[in-house]
């Protein structure tokens, strides 16, 4: 029996810290942003802000109709959406109230642009500086090109890899397979890299700093979009690694980010 | 140590069913300004002030050109200020504005229009953040700030330029405060930092600050002080009471360079 499922090492202890430090900073990243885009619920393309012609890809907001009633809207592209309740209007302390997301989706849960930009801002450098101390050991200690890029041979089996995951047929080697890998290097190398850039690039100490910012992400604005993307893209990265989590055994996948112990099974044999 | 199941499962359990029950109200109690854990969080804009004025020096914010000016510039906070001295002026066209310059000076000022506009200008076309999220590009004419500072001859001891301003925010019990501003002696010397009179090739309109208003283009727009009064140079807040401008005694940072 425990030969068959034996406890392998699976996470060294960088990774643990780091990884429960990420998903502390950006529970509080996530829902003090929600309410500083509160501030100003739009998102545009460009340099700056379009209040005297069109540059917005996103806007929530609330209208009011002739007879008094209040709805929420969210306008993607164009196309307009009914999301009274969640987005746009929705219930604070009891009653209706006009703010783009809603009271149990951001911190502080009352609007506050102030307080949301100082919790922000103290989990961002918590969250920047991590990574960093991530990236500079990932790259020495070969964690990057062992668990987390993808050979071109790997690559080649991703249709295989998709198959398997459809029918739920797991692996539990220990070892990250071709999808795991790809999501891994997309988060970690992608869209971390991006979301702290696309940050700095909206301050303008930074634009005067680092011009560069400005010029690699197509404007400020356009900054602020990507940010608001890349935390979407995690937001829903989030939601499939907890399902995965659940799916291949929250115990053991918990106890191996937890004590770095993963018991390992034994491939059925044909 | 390994947890148990058992363990696991009631800590994880608990965690995961606190949160979304108490919404996010469970952490307001601790993010009221006074809080130790709201005042320790803040304390990272002190790191943030530190490095980007390490990183940025005397770097120049960018600039722009006519065809960025797509719109009018887009104006917030106070549009119309109501003080009896404020509507004064505006009704002579602000020909008696004199913009008073005190403080730890050599020789403390009074001075016109049409003095700041005898002397050397900068002209620059900048994009103006909204501490609240939008951008707006627009052409800003004025007298670069440390012309000012020379005229007066500013004392070894002098830490920040303080902005006096005609116009009052806010309610509460105490009625409307006076809006007031400061900055670093390192943002005052800036070359872009300019007490502007003119924007996009017009005098300065009332809603956007008229007669005088300051640019810092390295900050957020709740820097940029409009309607100024008066500037007054300090070694410290502790002389002027309050924590350096309007908006840092409500709660937001007096270092808005993020």
């Amino acid at each position: 029996m425990s030969d068959a499922h034996p406890l392998i090492y699976r996470h060294r202890l960088v990774a643990r810290l780091t990884h429960w430090v990420w998903a502390f900073c950006l529970f509080f990243l996530l829902l003090s942003g929600l309410n500083i885009f509160n501030a100003h619920p739009a998102l545009y393309i460009g340099e700056q802000s379009g209040f005297e012609f069109d540059n917005d890809i996103l806007r929530i907001g609330a209208e009011q109709s002739a007879d008094g009633t209040v709805t929420g809207y969210t306008e993607i592209f164009g196309a307009k959406f009914d999301t009274t309740g969640v987005l746009g209007v929705s219930e604070e302390r009891g009653q209706l109230r006009n703010r783009a997301f809603p009271d149990w989706a951001t911190i502080p849960s009352f609007r506050s642009l102030a307080t949301a930009r100082v919790v922000h801002f103290f989990f961002a450098w918590i969250f920047a500086a991590v990574f960093l101390i991530w990236l500079i050991s990932s790259l020495f200690n070969g964690h990057i090109r062992r668990d987390i890029l993808p050979t071109p041979a790997e690559i080649k089996t991703v249709p295989q890899s998709i198959w398997d995951h459809l029918r739920l047929r797991l692996h539990h080697d220990g070892k990250n397979n071709v999808l795991q890998k790809l999501a891994y290097a997309g988060v970690l190398l992608i869209l971390f890299p991006l979301i702290i850039l696309t940050g700095l690039t909206m301050s303008p100490s930074m634009d005067a700093a680092w011009p560069w910012l400005l010029d690699i992400f197509g404007g400020r604005q356009t900054a602020r979009t990507l940010h608001f993307l890349a935390m979407f893209l995690l937001v829903l990265f989030f939601v499939v690694h907890i399902a995965m989590v659940v799916l291949a055994g929250p115990i053991n996948e918990l106890r191996s980010m937890i004590t770095g112990w993963y018991r390992t099974k034994s491939e059925p044999q044909p | 140590m390994i947890l148990s199941r058992r363990q696991l499962l009631r800590s994880s359990g608990l965690l995961a069913a606190a949160i979304p029950l108490s919404g996010c109200k469970l952490f307001d109690p601790w993010l009221g300004t006074g809080h130790p854990v709201h005042d320790t969080l803040a304390r990272a804009n002190g790191l943030t002030y530190e490095v980007q004025d390490w990183l940025k020096g005397d770097a120049l914010a960018p600039e722009f050109t006519q065809s960025d000016i797509r719109q009018g510039m887009r104006p917030n906070g106070s549009l119309d200020p109501q003080g009896s001295d404020y509507l004064l002026l505006k009704a002579q066209d602000f020909r008696n504005y004199r913009l008073q310059v005190s403080g730890l000076v050599d020789k403390p000022l009074s001075l016109s229009l049409t003095d700041l506009q005898s002397m050397p200008s900068r002209t620059q076309i900048t994009r103006h953040d909204c501490v609240e999220g939008w951008s707006c590009i627009a052409k800003w004419t004025g007298t670069p700030l440390s012309l000012v500072l020379d005229a007066a001859g500013v004392k070894a001891d002098a830490n920040f330029v303080v902005f006096r301003c005609f116009d009052t925010l806010g309610g509460g019990l105490s009625g409307p405060l006076p809006y007031y501003e400061s900055i670093d002696m390192r943002d005052a010397r800036h070359p872009q930092t300019i007490l502007a009179y003119g924007m996009n090739d017009a005098a300065l309109p009332v809603p956007n600050g008229a007669p005088l208003r300051v640019r810092v283009e390295r900050q957020l727009g709740y820097k940029m002080a409009k309607y100024i009064s008066g500037i007054e140079l300090v070694a410290n807040f502790a002389d002027i009471g309050g924590a350096g401008s309007y908006w840092a005694d409500v709660g937001y940072d007096w270092y808005a360079g993020i």
